[in-house]
């Protein structure tokens, strides 16, 4: 999962009926379209421009039950803005922005229940009357706490087993809390589980379970996320100092909680001591990278580079992270990829030296990269330039290059997978058990659904939520889904 | 050459049509000398009447109307006549002819009684004003003592005021400031010309109520948790105006100075087109200052030369003669909705609009682009409002073989 913005330019609320007010209200709107939840941005944006907070937040949440942490962190200029018809004009209404300050002020409303109550008395009539039917739902990300939701406000019985000791997946583990908050997270989770969804952490579903939760269960939604960090496969990676950066966002989150601070990633030394004084090298030019880049730039790091193989142009980062990065100081080098990690005895690879990894990285030895012909990607294939090697100087190495899905799931189930590893899924999200996973002779009582990271490799909170909502939905036997919402059509899912 | 802005009105010569109307830019000689100094032709002095008449204001005395990003589409105000000593405006007329002697330099009075209305001519004529005009339109304050609009919604009482007026009047000529809070305003100037007085402004605000507080449940202005009606200004009363100007045009032999919503030489322009001969400006004024004057002559001088015309005697009225009654209206010619592709966002706003307040005569595709259905499409012209992009969806004459050929 890869998040990177922040709406944390803050309108007032004048401001945001201005700008609300420019929303032309087009008719089967294309932001509509380009949200993958489908929040139907018209109807909530004309709310924020009358000063329907709750009525705004409302429309919201029906749609995306994660509606204030996607606030936060929603890549809006991607989706829903990027489609926005006043962006031919004077430029696209900005949507992310109101959204947050329509979720804030919707949700500022009760006081007993504090946010999680005014979260929660914003949904719809969850947990209402009894359908018998009993869901499993693997992974607390927002994946399966969104498939829970939906599941939940139809009468189901749904358990929630997740690995971790707490709900909220990458939402609360990897996602820099400057670009959103524990509380904020913390709220919209709370709302569900209040909802009556069981909820079991700590567990982590091998075969048996596995085998057990098909044969038990109407559905079986496995939303558990990515696995390990993808390797770079150059010597010396095993080193100390040289960390996944999922590890390193994970760990800078966790110090910062601990801090109590709010508004910098102070704490991202958990990975490699204090970063003050030290230099950091981040491999890879995905969001993750950015997310690395400027977590360790805000620790005080020295000095910050990103190493990527290919060009600004091939990045895959978006191009505001890229500006993100950029104005928090990180320095970039293009066209060149890491050959070695060393250590301050020059020794390569593992085995000798101080253990078995070696000695903690000192430098990063780097190849000079020049750019081919396009490769499957559509991107100019990069290819090494002989003899171009130099080193730069590194204490901390985050590797950037991306996760696997989740292999241990993919195997309890025994899910038939691509090349990548992906769990092959039908359109509804719906996916193939093999009879390995099963008793001889017996077939799965459960349908299985794949959604959020597990099936996509990585992407947003906003896809996860969809995919969690549209799983649950297929789940419940409602995909293709029924004729389009109200009049104006402007809900097209 | 360039055009002449000069114009003649009731005998009182303006280098330009443009005048700040009776209100706070003009409450002492400093601002108007301001004014002036920025090229304004001239000022009415914010009304004064005798000594005895009180003048207690209440605060806050004005709210706007804001939609969407534009603030101040109108202005309410619930303000009185100056609180200023007539003495006072008597020095400021003689400081201001003294200074300005090519400058217009007029005051507005209002009185409750025969002799007020007398004395307050002598004492400004003795003063140097080059005008009087006599309010007999704010609908607020004024009407429950029997001044303002109680005066001038009422014709015979208009008559027998405007006539005291003109009566005391030695020198100079006096005009009446009319409401459009009338039936028929041309009636009201009908009885200001058989008064005898020399002109007419109009209009004077219009009475309204800008809003309630959703919270305290007090209308705006909240006056310590009590409200009143006030007078609504600013560009939203223009149409209201701009028609009021035309019947009086169309309907009385008598010079007009129109006011109300005038923001740019455009509006004035317009105004002129219908029949005014002087343009008064006030919410402009106070809320972009004096300076507005620049463009506003500039812009209608441009204007003028643009069209080939000399001066602005050539454009007033102009516009009348299109003016007929809905009966007399033309019925052959055809017009119809047309969308110019390169320039559609594909909202869809249009196709709402005609769906839901017209004729279905909008097709919205998959391409999301709006097509007019010739056929179905008659021409109302409400689908162009809608368009949020300027000059793509137009109306024109119909095609050949749709409906009749335009006359």
């Amino acid at each position: 999962m890869t998040e990177r913005v922040t709406h944390d330019v803050s309108l007032s609320p004048r401001q945001a009926a201005a700008e609300a007010g420019r929303c032309l209200f087009c008719y089967d709107a294309p932001c509509v379209k380009g949200c993958p939840a489908g929040v139907d941005v018209p109807v909530f944006v004309k709310k924020v421009a009358s000063g329907n907070w709750r009525g705004a937040a409302r429309v919201i949440r029906e749609a995306n039950v994660f509606g204030g942490t996607c606030a936060r962190v929603c890549p809006t200029e991607e989706l829903c803005e990027k489609e926005c018809s006043s962006g031919l004009l004077g430029g696209p209404i900005p949507i992310g922005a109101l959204q947050r300050l329509a979720w804030e002020r919707g949700t500022a409303g009760a006081t007993a229940g504090g946010a999680r109550g005014a979260v929660a008395d914003l949904g719809a009539d969850a947990g209402t009357a009894s359908s018998g039917k009993r869901a499993a739902i693997v992974g607390a990300g927002p994946a399966g706490l969104s498939a829970a939701w939906e599941l939940r406000s139809r009468g189901w019985d749904v358990t929630i087993y997740e690995a971790t000791d707490k709900p909220g997946g990458q939402l609360d583990w990897t996602i820099p809390s400057y670009r959103l908050p524990s509380e904020v997270v913390a709220a919209e989770v709370g709302a569900i589980v209040a909802a009556g969804v069981k909820l079991r952490t700590g567990v982590r579903v091998g075969r048996e379970a596995a085998e057990r939760l098909l044969a038990e269960n109407d559905a079986v939604i496995l939303a558990a996320g990515l696995g390990a960090g993808r390797p770079g496969g150059a010597p010396g990676e095993g080193r100390p100092g040289v960390v996944g950066a999922e590890e390193f966002l994970a760990r800078a989150r966790e110090s910062r909680a601990r801090q109590g601070g709010s508004t910098c990633a102070a704490g991202a030394a958990g990975a490699a001591g204090d970063l003050a004084g030290k230099r950091v090298v981040v491999v890879g030019g995905g969001n993750t990278a950015m997310d690395a880049a400027v977590t360790a730039a805000g620790a005080r790091a020295t000095r910050v580079t990103v190493l990527y193989r290919r060009t600004a142009r091939e990045m895959p980062a978006w191009p505001r992270e890229y500006r993100g990065a950029l104005a928090a100081g990180v320095e970039f080098l293009w066209l060149a990829q890491p050959v070695a990690f060393e250590d301050a005895g020059k020794v390569e690879g593992g085995g000798q030296g101080a253990g078995a990894a070696g000695g903690p990285v000192t430098a990063v030895r780097c190849g000079r990269m020049a750019l081919g012909a396009p490769d499957a990607s559509g991107r100019a294939a990069p290819r090494p330039v002989p003899g171009s090697e130099f080193t730069i100087e590194a204490d901390l190495v985050v590797m950037a290059l991306g996760q696997g899905p989740n292999q241990e799931i993919v195997e309890a189930f025994g899910l038939a997978a691509d090349r990548a590893g992906r769990p092959m899924v039908d359109p509804s999200g719906r996916a193939q058990v093999s009879v390995r996973a099963l008793p001889a002779g017996q077939a799965s009582k459960a349908k299985v659904f794949v959604a959020g990271d597990l099936g996509s490799g990585g992407a947003t909170v906003v896809r996860a939520v969809a995919e969690g909502k549209k799983a649950a939905r297929a789940a419940a036997g409602e995909l293709p889904p029924s004729a389009p919402r109200g009049e104006q059509g402007s809900n097209g899912r | 050459m360039a055009a002449s802005l000069s114009v003649v009105f009731c005998g009182v010569r303006f280098e330009n049509p443009f005048v700040l109307a009776a209100a706070p830019s003009t409450d002492n000689a400093d601002m108007v000398a301001r004014g002036f100094e920025a090229g304004w032709a001239g000022a009415i002095l914010k009304t004064t009447s005798v000594e005895s008449e009180l003048v207690s204001l209440a605060y806050p005395m004005m709210v706007g109307l804001d939609i969407d990003t534009r603030r101040l589409v109108a202005l309410e105000n619930i303000d009185l006549i100056s609180e200023r000593h007539i003495d006072q405006v008597e020095k400021d007329v003689r400081r201001l002819k003294k200074e300005f002697p090519k400058k217009v330099v007029a005051a507005s009075i209002m009185g409750a009684k025969k002799e007020d209305w007398e004395e307050l001519v002598r004492r400004l004529e003795a003063a140097g004003v080059d005008l009087i005009e006599c309010s007999f339109s704010c609908p607020h304050g004024m009407p429950e003592k029997g001044m303002g609009s109680a005066v001038g919604q009422n014709p015979e009482l208009t008559e027998k005021t405007a006539r005291w007026v003109k009566d005391a009047a030695k020198r100079v000529p006096v005009i009446i400031k009319l409401t459009p809070q009338i039936a028929d305003i041309a009636v009201a100037a009908e009885a200001v010309k058989r008064s005898g007085a020399d002109g007419v402004t109009a209009i004077n605000t219009l009475k309204g109520l800008m809003g309630v507080d959703l919270d305290t449940f007090v209308p705006y202005p909240n006056v310590g948790g009590y409200s009143t009606y006030g007078g609504i200004s600013g560009p939203a009363i223009k149409p209201v105006a701009l028609r009021c100007v035309a019947e009086i045009a169309r309907k009385v032999d008598i010079p007009i100075s129109a006011t109300g919503g005038v923001t740019t030489w455009r509006d004035a322009a317009e105004f002129l087109l219908l029949g005014a001969r002087t343009v008064q400006v006030c919410t402009e004024v106070m809320r972009h200052g004096f300076r507005v004057i620049e463009d506003m002559t500039d812009g209608l001088a441009n204007y003028l030369e643009d069209k080939g015309f000399s001066s602005v005697e050539e454009l007033i009225g102009k516009a009348l003669p299109h003016i007929v009654e809905h009966s007399q209206l033309p019925r052959d010619g055809k017009v119809r909705a047309h969308v110019d592709p390169e320039k559609c966002v594909r909202c869809g706003v249009c196709y709402v609009a005609c769906r839901d307040g017209g004729h279905q005569a909008i097709e919205f595709g998959a391409d999301r682009l709006a097509r007019v259905d010739e056929e179905k499409c008659v021409g109302c012209g409400f689908c162009p409002t809608t368009c949020p992009v300027f000059d793509c969806l137009t109306l024109r004459p119909a095609s050949a073989g749709k409906g009749r050929a335009v006359s």
